[in-house]
This record gives structure tokens, sequence and C-alpha cells, in this order.
């Protein structure tokens, strides 16, 4: 507090002053605010043009038969992004249908139920998840999960859930260990930390008078946390994993050692497929003629759209959620 | 704590990293330092000749490799002093640019597979097979095909998971360029590049990647460098020559395709040494290529690099048999010596 103020009431000449400085910094600060955070903006505007622009000879050539066709043939120079988009996707999907469910017990967990002595070691734990860079996971992933698979978890899936009419056809084919569904678990283990740090700080920070209130009416820790905790921060529970779902669109070095990168389509999930960055890291290098290589820039181009579209899905069910619950 | 509040450090160890590269190993940028960028294939030799010909007085060689393709274009960009290629550009292409090339060392490309109680060398191939089973159309080791050429070998009658490169690259270029040379179903529907649109199998990023992928996959075939085969132990197949024998891949019959191969009326060196003729011959046998400008804007570093593959190319063969390539044959490495004294100054 402003000591002098309450001191010297009658220095009318010192207040203006102060209050004009007050002013100009005031002013510089929302200059320096909004001056960051327009350079995010501009920035990101600036990589889509640009990735747009290298890309621009692919889309000129191809037009709309670069995202709806599945050649990728460097030979004959055609080039779809079908394939990498849909693998980026399914892959996607599998991490989300993996890491949310576990995340969500994780955060429960620490937030509401463990004793307060083993919540900062499993905390820690999880967080570390987060720090092993995405290549160990993904030598991880090819020398000894994809094995794992091959030999315990795919044969298993094949034989119970192949014959079945609709489930049987996404787990055919032979148990290679290497495909979309190993891609998927490895990607849904990546995404565990990033969901679930931002779901135990969001219940954490739930009012303690909210939550007393009702375990005073006498509701179970289950009710509190279905009737509570989660309508309270269903927001950011959603934009936490969507936040984990645009981290495991872009991921590139984990998937690119699992998933096989053949640019068939292919239904099952246990068949190798491809991911729109894990087909840029592979094939940039050696990209040798001008179409290829614009093929590869607008497979970003496209990464970045497929994200937009998918963080725009997200705010709008954010938008009906909030409306729903009013 | 959460993951956000780790930024400060991630940025911090970030920053210490760019200070290290500082403060590193001096760049050579120096008059006489010499640059080259190009294939990876021959990334472990070159960096061994480095340090050995620094060792001796000589400069220091700077060599980046970025794949075979990069490796062109940034010799054609002028960024380097010269570039290194497993694919060989035709001379038309090279004189547009104002180009010399010439053959460096040489390796193959070998067939490997995953088979329970198979040996190394004991299946045998055709080219035409490989290309069947590349295109998907044999599909299982039980195959009559694969059983004909392999008489009492008792094979699985599982199927064949075929796998390939997933990057571009210049033991891609090679393997396909055979096939495409030995079946012309093969050049039909897939062709030959650093890259081609495979019709089945799985891929692995470089060969160490192709390496994993097969030790990892029973059943599995696929395609890697010699060295790769050597360090991992790998199962590799013998491979029949153009003389119809079957040949397996080793120092002597790579030098037997090298020595029968037409170098001498090949302008540049442009030549892929693909079933080459002779009894002893290994038919998928390939070369890397060193580019340099004829006339260089900056002679002394021209100088210098020449003087270093000089060097490589009579008193480094040791090295390279020490780390599994092949030296040229004596008589090829006279014709380069020629090359570099008439066509590069």
């Amino acid at each position: 507090m402003d000591a002098s103020v309450i001191t010297q009431p009658d220095a009318p000449a010192f207040r203006p002053r102060r209050a004009h400085a007050a002013t100009r910094g005031d002013r510089a600060f929302r200059w320096l605010t909004a001056g960051a955070a327009w350079l995010v903006l501009f920035v990101l505007v600036a990589a889509a043009a640009s990735m747009a622009w290298g890309g621009r000879l692919a889309f000129r050539t191809f037009g709309w038969d670069f995202i709806t066709g599945s050649d990728w043939d460097a030979v004959g120079q055609r080039f779809g992004a079908l394939v990498p988009i849909y693998g980026t996707l399914v892959s996607s999907a599998i991490a989300m249908l993996i890491a949310v469910p576990i995340s969500l017990g994780i955060a429960i967990f620490l937030a509401e139920v463990a004793p307060r002595w083993i919540r900062g070691p499993i905390g820690l734990a999880v967080e570390l998840l987060a720090a092993i860079p995405s290549i160990i996971y993904g030598m991880w992933g090819l020398f000894v999960f994809a094995p794992f698979m091959a030999n315990h978890i795919e044969p298993w899936l094949t034989e119970r859930l192949g014959p079945l009419p609709i489930l049987g056809p996404l787990f055919s084919g032979p148990p290679i260990g290497i495909g979309m569904l190993t891609a998927g678990i490895i990607l849904g283990i990546m995404t565990i930390p990033f969901i679930s740090s931002v779901m135990r700080d969001v219940f954490q920070a739930v009012p303690p008078a909210l939550r007393e209130s009702a375990f005073a009416l006498g509701a179970t820790p289950w009710e509190v946390v279905r009737k509570v905790t989660i309508p309270h921060t269903r927001s950011a529970v959603i934009g936490a994993i969507f936040l984990g779902f645009g981290r495991a669109l872009g991921e590139t070095m984990a998937v690119t050692f699992v998933l096989g990168n053949a640019h068939d389509f292919s239904v099952s999930l246990l068949m190798p497929g491809n991911s729109i960055a894990a087909a840029i890291a592979n094939e940039f290098t050696e990209a040798d003629s001008a179409i290829y290589l614009s093929a590869l820039i607008a497979l970003g181009f496209l990464l970045f759209v497929v994200t937009f579209i998918v963080l725009a899905i997200a705010k709008l069910m954010l938008v009906r959620v909030e409306r729903k619950a009013r | 704590m959460t993951i956000f509040s780790r930024l400060p450090i991630a940025l911090a160890a970030l920053s210490l990293a760019a200070c290290s590269d500082n403060g590193g190993a001096p760049v050579p940028t120096g008059q006489n330092g010499v640059t080259g960028a190009g294939s990876t294939f021959v990334y472990p030799i070159l960096s061994k000749w480095s340090a050995d010909y620094a060792e001796g007085g000589g400069d220091r060689v700077n060599y980046q490799s970025i794949g075979s393709g990069g490796g062109i274009a940034q010799i054609k960009a002028g960024t380097v002093d010269f570039g290194a290629s497993d694919k060989p550009l035709p001379p038309a292409e090279l004189a547009q640019a104002g180009l010399g090339q010439f053959p460096l060392v040489i390796g193959g490309v070998v067939p490997v597979v995953n088979i329970a109680g198979i040996k190394p060398g004991q299946l045998r191939f055709t080219g035409p097979l490989l290309a069947d089973i590349y295109l998907g159309k044999v599909k299982s080791w039980s195959d009559p095909a694969i059983a004909r050429l392999n008489p009492g070998v008792s094979l699985p009658a599982k199927p064949i998971t075929v796998v390939h490169r997933s990057d571009g690259s210049g033991t891609t270029f090679n393997w396909v360029h055979y096939l495409s040379q030995i079946s012309p179903a093969w050049q039909a529907r897939v062709g030959e590049g650093t890259s081609v649109q495979w019709p089945v199998g799985v891929g692995g990023k470089g060969n160490e990647g192709v390496a994993a992928y097969v030790n990892q996959i029973p059943n599995s075939l696929g395609y890697v460098e010699y060295a790769y085969v050597i360090q991992n132990r790998m199962t590799f197949g013998q491979v029949q020559n153009a003389a119809g024998r079957f040949v397996a891949p080793s120092a002597a019959s790579f030098q037997a395709a090298a020595s029968h191969a037409d170098w001498a009326h090949a302008q540049d060196f442009h030549l892929v040494m693909t079933n080459a003729p002779g009894e002893d011959a290994y038919p998928i046998t390939a070369t890397t290529f060193v580019m340099m400008y004829k006339a260089s804007k900056n002679p002394q570093r021209s100088a210098a690099a020449l003087k270093f593959f000089r060097w490589a190319l009579s008193k480094g063969q040791a090295e390279a048999t020490a780390l599994d390539y092949v030296p040229l044959p004596p008589d090829l490495a006279k014709q380069v010596d020629a090359y570099l004294t008439s066509t590069i100054k």
C-alpha cells in the first residue's frame, strides 16, 4: 500500500503526478501484453501462410485429389494425403480412448482419494513421464513394446475379436507388432501426463466449501466427484483432453518408430499405416523433385488445418456444455 | 507444479545447448576447411578418414550426412565443396550444373530374412522372385516359387512380412533399380527412384530401422546395406547374378562386380552396377559417388578437397575395409585419379 498518501493527505500536487505516471505505466504494460498476444497470432498466421505458399504447387497440381487421393508415388509424381490424414486421426483417437479414462482416474485419485503423503511421489512420477523425450518412447516401443504386442496381445485380439462381424476387420492380419494400434497406445501413454496434471490442478482448485458441504449432506466420495468436482470443472477437463489430443496429432518421432510408415490404406488397426508428421520426418531429406517437396509442405499445412478443425470442434463442444450447464 | 512451470527450465537447457555448440569443436570455416554433404551410407568412413587425415596434418573435412538427395541439392546450390550420393547424376545434368562426378567406395544391398532355423547364406533368391515378393504376388514362404530355388530347406507356411525403407535413400534406389532391370512387372508398376510407392510392406527409417524391423518381425524379408548385415549378424540370402550363379554378398563379390562393370566407357562414371556381368559378381552392388564443381568458385578449398580424396583413394583404403566398405578395384582407382587430374582442377 502507498503509505505516503495516508500519512500526507494534504499534498495535492503529489497525487496527479503519480496518477499520471501510473497511467503511462499502464499504457506501456497494455501495449507490451497486447504485443505478446498479437505476436503469437502473427507467428501462427505466418507459419500457416508460408506452408500454404510452399505447398501451392501440390495444391494447384492435384486440387482436391490431394486430400481425397491415397496415391503416394514419388516416381510417378502422384501425391494424395488421405492415408496420412487417416492415420493421424485414428492413432490419436486410439490414444485418447486410452489416455482419457486413465488420466481421469489419476487426477481423481490424486485430488480426492489419495492420502496426502502419497500425492507428491505419484504426481512427480506422472510428470516425469512428460519429461521423457519422445525418441525414447519410440525406441522402447520398437524394441520392447512391439514384440510384446506381436507375441501376446495381437494374436489374442485376432483370435477373440477377429471373427466378430463389425469389430472383426479392425483386428485382422498377421501379428507384426507394428501398426496403428501400437502407435495409438504409445501416444496414449505419452499424453497421459499432459492431460492428468491439468485435470488434477483444476480438481484441486475446486473451492473446499463446495466439496465440504456435499460431504456434510452425506454424499459419498464418488458422489462428490460425479456431482460436484466434475460438473464444476467441466470446461477445464475438456480443455485438458484437447490439449492432449492436439499433442497426439503432431507427435512425430515415437510414431515414426512404431507406425510402420506404409502409404497403404488398411482398415485393420494391426496393419502399418502412416501419419502426417511421420511422413514429413521420413521423407523430407530425400524429396528430390519440386512437386515432392511441395507435397510434403502441403502435408504440413494439412496437419495445421486438421489440428485447427479439432480445436474448433473442442471450442464448440465447450460452448454447448456451458450453455447446458446454465 | 504443473507441466508449464517446467518451461523456463527447458528454455535454460536449450540456451545452454546453444552455448556449448559455439564453444565446442571449431567449425571449419577457415580458408582450407572442406565441407561436404550427402549420402548417409558413407558417413562412417568419411568421418574416420577426416579424423585420420587431420591427424596426419591435412585439412579438416566436415561432412554432414543429410541424405543423397540433400547432398545433390546442396552441391547444386553451392553451399558445400562436395556432395555425395548413392545415385549417380546423368552426364547431361552434371554438365548443366558444371559438376564432375567420381565413385568413392563400393557397397552392396543385401536381402535379409528372419526365419527360425534359417542360417545366413542358406536361402537363395532370384531377381524376379524378389520382385514378386515385393509386388505382393508371392505372399507365403511356402510358395512353390521359393521352394523350387531352395530344395531341402524347410520353410514355414507363414505370410512374408515385407520390410522396406520409409525414407528416400540411395539404398532403395539401388534395390529398385535392380528389380526394375530384372522384372518388367516391377518396372511397369513401381519403377525406380530414391523412394517409390511400395505395393506391400512396412517401412523402417534408415538402414538401422529396416534392420530393427527385420529382427523384430518373424518371417520378414528386408534389404539393407552390407555393412549392417555384418555389424548386426543378420541372416542374408544369396542372389542369382547375370551369369546364372547364386552369389553371397561379400567384399570379393562386390569387387568382382565393380571390376566387370564397364567403367571406361561410362561418361562421368555414370554407371549403376546392378546386375553386373561376371561369374562371381554380386548382382546388387552399389557405389557412392562424389560430385564437385569442375571450376570451383573457391579453388583453394576445392583443391584441398581433391587432395583429401586422393589421399582417401590411396592411403585410406585399408580403413575402408576395416569398416566393412569395399575399396575401388585398382583399375578403377587409377581411372578416378586420371579423371581428377583431367576434369576437376
